[in-house]
């Protein structure tokens, strides 16, 4: 299973497994990981599951789509790398990413 | 804190699931027991009438957590299981198994159940509500033989399990008593944009009907309208709104007004009981007043402020209320409540295509937006009506002037 390495805003870095085919936001539920509230259930609607992936990985998740985007637009704490982490489904190729999470999600 | 202590949870919820990890989150070391008189673990709501019901989620992604994650919280579920009284004094509740469980907290996160019907023939087979998985289910094995379904209600859960049954290749008749779709909760304009959008999908709307009679030979074959007309249908969704599951509460003496009251904690009328989600009635600081929503944010953040409370800190719950509807190609996404609005300002083309917003303003504040496949007006809406930014109609409908200029 890959491994994901999800990093909170304080420092704190959670190793997890999540199955391919399952949501980072998903795996960072299951995982118990703070920093990803996930309100809609991972609908890309409310845009409380924002998380930076690192510049290296960025091929294998690839970009966000125009709604993602236009819900990142305004985010306060949007960097470049944010993405929405309901929108990107783990694969293998995925093994080893580094996942920040931002200090708030609202 | 004291392993010994108990918890119990009524209803495996959303705000169950939220109060069981935030309660961990606060260091609750004792046990946490969640009843529930559903067979599955807590799974999502939302899109039971959504991608759910139209086949494009499967059960395991319905789940909210994987069931190894309740393992790790070291989290019991009694399924199955009926709470059928609670004993505020000797602090322990009766299971309809005849079991008794105690106490020391204890939480009410029972939500709602779908209003019946109360029309001849409402029992008939492929007759069905749409409030749980197994509702789904039930609609899902009617549908996979029906050519047409007749859906009583025109709100969200009618309108949305109109769009899903379309999509599964189902010719769809909806009944609306009301003069417009969505009225208790949407304005005439939204209504009349969700008209058209039904109609133009090949779904027959019919305003100012009601059903009268359910038909059939055990199984359904055609719903008779209070005016005497008769459609034939090979199933029936009745979606007429929900009634908050409260009657454990009212037995056990606890304050009930229009859901379980508690104060911004989440704390009922008793010391060691707190309540989150669908069945309460809770005070909001931001719109001013008590209200009950039928939301999982609210489900959410609530249990949040109940988790707090019970491991004796304090989080008032304190939230912009939001919601959403997915229809078609059509995401609408609520921020505020409209009430009491005096002006309807729309940005975009109402009358034409699927995408606009509409503010709802009064004395140049926006109480509420309507945004249609508009994500963008949605967030900057919110951030607006939370800043109490002054905005004067003109600069809302013109789309050459940028919403975020409006932001200070």
């Amino acid at each position: 299973m890959p491994v994901i390495n999800y990093v909170e805003f304080n420092g704190t870095e959670h190793s997890v497994e999540v199955a391919e085919g399952v949501s980072l936001m998903q795996g960072a539920l299951d995982n118990m990981i703070e920093g990803i509230a996930a309100e809609c259930g991972g609908c890309c609607v409310c845009c409380t599951c924002h998380c930076m992936i690192d510049p290296q990985w960025a091929e294998a998740t690839g970009t966000a789509g125009q709604e993602e985007s236009e819900l990142l637009e305004f985010l306060d704490t949007r960097e470049d790398t944010s993405r929405l982490s309901c929108q990107i489904k783990v694969t293998a190729a995925m093994d080893g990413m580094l996942v920040r999470l931002p200090e708030s999600q609202y | 804190m004291n392993t010994s202590t108990q918890c119990i949870i009524i209803g495996a919820s959303h705000a169950a699931v939220q109060l069981i990890i935030s309660l961990r989150q606060n260091g609750w070391a004792g046990g946490i027991t969640v009843i529930s008189d559903e067979a599955h673990l807590p799974y999502q709501r939302p899109p039971l009438s959504k991608a759910y019901l139209a086949n494009t989620v499967q059960d395991e992604q319905l789940a909210l957590r994987a069931p190894a994650a309740y393992e790790k919280l070291d989290i019991s579920f009694k399924l199955n299981t009926r709470v059928t009284a609670i004993d505020t004094d000797k602090k322990h509740v009766h299971l309809d198994n005849g079991d008794l469980l105690s106490f020391d907290k204890l939480a009410l996160c029972t939500g709602a159940r779908a209003r019946p019907l109360p029309i001849p023939g409402a029992d008939l087979n492929a007759v069905h509500y749409l409030r749980t998985m197994d509702d789904v289910k039930g609609i899902q094995a009617s549908a996979a033989t029906a050519k047409s379904a007749v859906i009583i209600g025109g709100g969200y859960i009618g309108l949305e399990t109109a769009a899903s049954l379309t999509k599964l290749g189902v010719k769809v008749t909806v009944l609306e008593t009301e003069s417009r779709l969505l009225k208790r909760v949407a304005s005439p304009q939204v209504s009349a944009f969700y008209l058209r959008l039904h109609t133009e999908e090949g779904i027959d709307i019919r305003l100012n009907t009601q059903a009268a009679e359910l038909m059939g030979d055990q199984t359904l074959s055609q719903v008779v309208c209070a005016d005497g007309t008769a459609i034939e249908a090979d199933m029936a969704i009745i979606g007429i709104g929900v009634i908050a599951n409260t009657e454990l509460a009212t037995d056990a003496g606890l304050a009930v007004d229009n859901g379980i009251v508690v104060n911004e904690f989440a704390q009922t009328s008793h010391a060691d009981i707190v309540a989150a989600g669908d069945c309460t009635n809770h005070p909001n600081p931001i719109l001013n007043r008590n209200l009950r929503l039928e939301s999982v944010p609210n489900a959410v953040e609530q249990a949040k402020a109940a988790a707090a409370s019970l491991c004796g800190g304090e989080k008032p719950y304190a939230e912009l209320p939001w919601f959403w509807s997915d229809q078609f190609d059509v995401k609408l996404q609520i921020a505020g409540m409209n009430q009491g609005y005096t002006e309807a300002v729309v940005r975009g083309d109402i009358n034409n295509g699927r995408s606009f917003s509409v503010f709802y303003t009064a004395n140049n504040k926006i109480l509420a937006a309507d945004c249609i496949n508009r994500p963008k007006d949605f967030m900057l809406a919110k951030k607006l009506i939370l800043q109490n930014i002054e905005c004067n109609s003109a600069s809302l409908s013109d789309e050459h002037i940028e919403l975020k200029s409006l932001l200070q």
